[in-house]
């Protein structure tokens, strides 16, 4: 029955991510895109990866489905044109033949894993009664391989000043998107009022059991993310102009402290980003606790985009 | 006991897999947007209500069963305020004849 299940849901992932690619439209490519991480999600959920699960639903498929269909509208004046320019035959030739190698490259790659594939599952196991957490991905994420972790924080940074690069010089350090005008009785602004408290209660409580249940700071800031930029979208908040200080010390603060936190342990536990004894989860939280804010702050700002009005 | 609740989970998830197929089935045959919202909100609302009310008894505790009502809930605030939204947007985009 499992069996069944699993194969239908391997099928569908295949058959929709061909789709995807073969479909001309984007629009409909990225709805497509959207379809495809959330089938991945119950993917993960029966490989017994909730954590993952919900991390592909809430950024994999939500976060970056928001932004694409964002850059569909924007490149869909563009489209016919862009359809209209037909690469050679030799250069589709060659693409195929690339795409081709790398896809035979991967599978050989993944049938020649070693059966039982190498884990270090069993030191996690043994060694989590150190950090004081619950959820091994936790433990995994912020006391074994607490680098990763820090590194992810700070490319999700860099992300936010790429996009932020493409605004035009008359408006950097302006607002990103438009401002967003609604109904104030319509539904939209509605939903704006109703859904946001609901959703920060769900993003706190998806950061907080995150220490010993599936969950964490990344699928947090998402729902936390989406909230304000459903109030955005509604009319009834506006981005703040990236100039601003406050705005630029909220994003960096959740890094610098773990960067912080990670140097004191060169002084006290003997390594980067070592905690000294006993005192695993109370660091572990405190970071958890200041990356929060600044992710879901850097997440929102992604979506919103580039500046593209003046501040005043 | 246990049996009558088997079977009315069986009942109820079957009755709600039904108004899932219903919707689909009137997702791809109905004629404009405005039905086919109608079709696929029928789905969201129904089938994912009688889905969840079966699955009720099986739940460990009332906070696992209370979620599983938020989670039908948030998708029937979610469902009504997109399917206005398509639909107005539908009525925009191409005026009654």
């Amino acid at each position: 029955m499992t069996e069944a299940l699993n194969l239908g849901i391997a099928a569908a992932v295949l058959a929709l991510a061909i789709w995807t690619v073969a479909v001309r439209d984007t629009f409909a490519a990225v709805v497509g895109f959207v379809a495809y991480g959330l089938l991945l999600t119950l993917v993960w959920v029966q490989l017994a990866g909730i954590d993952v699960a919900l991390t592909e639903a809430a950024l994999g498929s939500g976060l970056t489905g928001a932004m694409l269909i964002g850059a569909a509208a924007r490149l869909r004046r563009t489209e016919a044109a862009a359809r209209a320019e037909r690469p050679g035959v030799p250069t589709r030739v060659a693409a195929a033949l690339v795409a081709a190698g790398v896809t035979a490259a991967l599978a050989a790659a993944v049938l020649a894993l070693p059966d039982p594939a190498p884990t270090l599952a069993p030191q996690t196991a043994e060694n989590i009664a150190v950090t004081g957490v619950g959820n091994p991905i936790t433990a995994v994420l912020l006391a074994f391989r607490a680098m990763d972790t820090l590194l992810e924080a700070i490319v999700v940074l860099f992300a936010l000043i790429g996009v932020w690069s493409l605004a035009p010089d008359r408006v950097w350090g302006g607002r990103p998107g438009p401002r967003h005008h609604a109904d104030p009785d319509g539904i939209l602004a509605y939903l704006a009022r109703v859904l946001p408290p609901i959703g920060l209660v769900v993003g706190v409580y998806i950061f907080w059991v995150g220490a010993s249940l599936p969950g964490g700071k990344f699928q947090g800031a998402t729902i936390l993310a989406a909230m304000w930029l459903l109030a955005v979208t509604a009319g009834l908040a506006d981005t703040p102009p990236i100039g601003r200080t406050w705005l630029r010390i909220a994003l960096i603060a959740g890094p610098v402290v773990f960067i912080a936190i990670g140097a004191a342990g060169v002084a006290f536990a003997g390594a980067f980003l070592a905690y000294p004894d006993g005192f695993a989860k109370p660091l572990i939280k405190i970071i958890e606790w200041a990356l929060l804010p600044s992710l879901a702050l850097t997440l929102a700002l992604i979506v919103a985009g580039a500046p593209q009005r003046p501040s005043t | 006991m246990t049996l009558a609740l088997e079977l009315f989970t069986i009942a109820a998830v079957s009755a709600g897999a039904v108004f899932f197929l219903a919707g689909t089935v009137g997702l791809l045959r109905f004629p404009d947007a405005l039905t086919r919202l109608h079709a696929l909100t029928k789905a969201d609302n129904l089938g994912l209500g009688l889905v969840v009310l079966g699955l009720l008894p099986h739940v460990d505790g009332v906070l696992g069963g209370l979620k599983l009502i938020a989670v039908w809930l948030l998708t029937l605030l979610a469902g009504a305020a997109v399917s206005q939204l398509i639909a107005r947007a539908a009525r925009r985009s191409r005026p009654p004849a």
